[in-house]
């Protein structure tokens, strides 16, 4: 119980740090001096020191918007395990409540975007939607891949069991495959490169960074922060996934894990680094592909 | 082994994807070659690799496959000047939803279905079913003619991998299908393209149906 304590603590300090690995890679790419570790801890300090101003045009949905996103993304934060060490609150059935604690932010951040009345906004919302269906998809069939091969609901011993249950039973191809989709969905959901550029200046062509045009101050940071710890938790999911091995002592495995964590950052920095956008209508190619590969990991599992 | 094996049967399944999802030619082109080493690859991991003479077919097949009839595509491209975007008939994405319905119907009917297996997993089956359909919906769901020959060498793929997966009981098989293979390289290849293209300029055969005589 305290390991998990400790994890969720860790997850809570470090998720930050994730955002400015990414950062820094990127900059090693681009043969510049990145900003340093503390860069987005700095940033959110700043933000946080500042009283949002508000629109005469929005309404209580556009002021509820930040504080439902942290809300929810902490919650989901409860459920997460990391390389074998449990989340504090895992129950039967927690993957279904991570997928839509996620599925609520995104509801209250379109929410949010189209109560602002700005065409741009509305054009990023209707974006979002539209890739987060099939990306939704895509998340389901990992899941219930990795429900099938570890045989139980909840997501720490599914992401726990999996790999032993796919020693016994030839499964190793299935995480595989899973790891993978979960990559791309990775991508897509915190609008990295491939899908959406969040260092972006036109808002023609941004996704997420345009549905927060008009947040600012305490809860701007409160945004940024429950991005970067969505971000954590997705790579936290996927490291988990294709992690193959487990010390057995927890404290071992934390290591592991954050260090794991750090990893899928700077692999997302170097995908960020050597891969241009993609056009916006390629995207739900991409997104299909994650889609087959869950239902092809889903047909393997099955077998 | 084992592991392998399954490994390299879902790589063939995703090139699969990759042919359906692909928008340029020449990556199209690496995919059916990289597809055609992964099919040679598989009769080794089995108990048939120790007879020489699978080994010495796996060989021959691989020359062919895997360097000669890529190099023969590629130079064509080259020679046609064919422009490297594939027109498709049926979009990417349309085109992936529709392999992936197609992948389930293959493993739906591979259960029905009872081979003689020659020492090789059961898992084959409705992969070598799967290739053969991609190869057959390349056919029909793109524009141009060298697409339609990518198409019917991933078909002829999907027929060999059928046929390897007999290659213990059934070695004539197997040599047929290398012959296939021998019949694709020459007789499409070497007559149909160049010849569409020098009568007509291109090589688009949807301009082929617009054919009228002069009236």
């Amino acid at each position: 119980m305290i390991i998990s304590a400790i994890q969720v603590l860790l997850a809570l300090l470090l998720a930050p740090a994730l955002l400015s690995i990414i950062r820094i890679v990127k900059a090693f790419f681009g043969g510049r001096h990145g900003p340093t570790l503390l860069q987005p801890y700095r940033d959110l300090w700043k933000l946080a020191r500042k009283a949002p101003v508000y629109s005469r045009t929005t309404s209580w949905v556009f002021r509820a918007s930040p504080s439902v996103t942290l809300g929810a993304v902490l919650a989901a934060l409860a459920v997460l395990p990391l390389c074998g060490v449990p989340g504090p609150l895992a129950f039967t059935g927690d993957f279904i409540f991570l997928a839509y604690a996620f599925g609520l932010v995104r509801f209250f951040t379109v929410a949010a975007a189209l109560d602002t009345g700005s065409p741009f906004e509305g054009m990023g919302a209707s974006r979002e939607v539209q890739f987060s269906a099939l990306a939704e998809v895509a998340l389901f069939a990992c899941l219930i891949a990795l429900a099938i091969l570890s045989s139980s609901m909840s997501l720490s011993t599914m992401l726990d069991h999996s790999w032993a249950a796919a020693g016994n039973m030839r499964g190793e191809g299935v995480l595989i495959l899973v790891a993978a989709a979960l990559m791309l969905v990775l991508l897509a959901e915190n609008a990295r490169i491939p899908v959406d550029d969040p260092t972006t200046h036109l808002e023609l062509t941004m996704i997420h960074e345009v549905m927060i045009l008009d947040h600012c101050g305490l809860d701007l940071a409160m945004i940024e922060y429950a991005s970067a710890l969505k971000l954590w938790i997705w790579s936290a999911i996927v490291i988990s996934v294709a992690l193959p091995m487990r010390t057995g002592d927890a404290a071992f495995d934390i290591v592991a894990g954050v260090c794991g964590v750090f990893v899928i950052g700077i692999l997302i920095g170097v995908i960020e680094s050597i891969m241009a956008r993609l056009k916006l209508l390629k995207v739900p190619q991409l997104l299909v592909v994650a889609m087959v590969l869950g239902l092809l990991a889903v047909g393997l599992g099955l077998r | 082994m084992q592991t392998i094996l399954e490994l390299l049967a879902i790589c063939l399944i995703l090139l699969n994807f990759r042919l359906l999802g692909a928008s340029r030619l020449r990556s199209c082109v690496g995919a059916v070659a990289i597809q055609a080493l992964a099919l040679n690859l598989l009769p080794l991991l089995s108990s048939a690799g120790e007879n020489w003479w699978i080994i010495a077919m796996m060989a021959g097949s691989t020359a062919i496959k895997v360097i000669v009839l890529p190099a023969l595509v590629l130079r064509a491209i080259d020679r046609t000047k064919v422009v490297n975007e594939i027109e498709p008939l049926v979009g990417y994405t349309k085109s992936l939803i529709i392999g992936a319905a197609m992948l389930a119907l293959c493993a739906f009917a591979s259960r029905r279905l009872t081979v003689p297996l020659g020492g090789v997993d059961q898992i084959l089956v409705p992969i070598s079913l799967f290739t053969i359909l991609t190869g057959a919906f390349l056919l029909v769901a793109r524009r141009k003619a060298i697409t339609q020959v990518l198409g019917f060498l991933v078909l002829e793929n999907g027929v060999y991998l059928f046929g390897v997966t007999f290659a213990v009981s059934e070695p004539w098989l197997v040599q047929m299908g290398v012959l296939l293979d021998l019949m694709a390289a020459v007789f499409v290849m070497g007559i149909i393209i160049y010849h569409i293209n020098r009568e007509f300029d291109h090589i688009d055969i949807d301009r082929l149906s617009n054919l009228r005589d002069g009236r």
